[in-house]
């Protein structure tokens, strides 16, 4: 069975879609990632699809609920790399991918995270100093 | 006059044969020079078309060709299955609407994505969907 690796660097989780993905691919990637942030309690998730050549409506949908998921579980999930004509695409089909957060490429998508990481971190200072 | 100067069929029996149903079709793509934004949304229109395949009819089968029409050529793909077919193809073409649990994009998506579209569907016989991408359309 093929299976989509799931790095793990520091309090994100990494993962390069490298293979053409089938729908039942797709579904375990999002049980294993959703798995995996709760395992590891990690705080993101990038995901890098800048070698997948198209994102249909099931795929996008799977991309939604992964972000989803991973939000419940308290982490932000960030897809990174896509093609210009998958977004072509995916916009003409009428996936708009709302509550993904997307990013140029790895590096930005890294920035995005720890950007988020950071707010969030402030904003348990702020509650604690100012309890109401 | 539509001429038709290849043509190609897949079975489609599992969700695995997707992968060399876009391969495919992207080797044609290729062949006629169409370009990447094209040959993306053609693709993409396949795969959502062979998704409801499996998912309403189990297996099917896609026929590939390559057309051309005066000065304009292009890939034309037959996705016939013998499902249960389509009670009414109106509200099956409307954005948002599913008997599965879909985003409904499907059909209606697919249309956008291409030139020409055209779905025939009698109950309990099955459905013929062509879709047609020309080259420069």
């Amino acid at each position: 069975m093929d299976k989509i690796p799931i790095l793990r660097m520091g309090p994100f989780l990494l993962v390069t879609i490298q293979v053409d993905l089938y729908d039942r691919l797709a579904l375990n990637l999002e049980t294993d990632l959703v798995n995996m942030v709760h395992k590891t309690g990690a705080r993101g998730v990038l995901i890098d699809i800048s070698a997948v050549s198209i994102v249909d409506s099931f795929m996008g949908r799977i991309l939604g609920n992964i972000a989803s998921m991973t939000r419940v579980l308290d982490a932000e999930t960030v897809v990174v790399g896509m093609q210009p004509a998958v977004a072509i695409t995916l916009i003409e089909l009428g996936l708009s991918l709302s509550g993904v957060y997307t990013a140029l490429d790895v590096e930005r998508g890294m920035a995005l995270l720890q950007t988020k990481l950071g707010s969030d971190d402030e904003l348990i200072d702020d509650d604690a100093d100012n309890p109401e | 006059m539509l001429i038709t100067l290849n043509k190609d069929s897949i079975a489609i029996t599992r969700e695995q044969d997707v992968v060399p149903l876009r391969n495919r079709v992207k080797e044609v793509a290729v062949k006629i020079g169409m370009g990447v934004v094209n040959q993306t949304k053609l693709i993409t229109a396949a795969s959502e078309l062979v998704r409801n395949m499996l998912r309403y009819a189990g297996t099917g089968n896609v026929l590939i060709e390559v057309v051309s029409r005066g000065r304009d050529t292009g890939v034309r793909l037959t996705f016939s299955d013998k499902g249960p077919g389509i009670v009414d193809i109106g509200l099956a073409m409307q954005d948002g609407y599913s008997t599965g649990k879909s985003l409904g994009l499907g059909l209606p998506g697919t249309k956008r994505l291409v030139n020409e579209f055209s779905i025939q569907s009698t109950v309990g016989q099955g459905t013929t969907v062509t879709i047609l991408k020309w080259k420069n359309g």
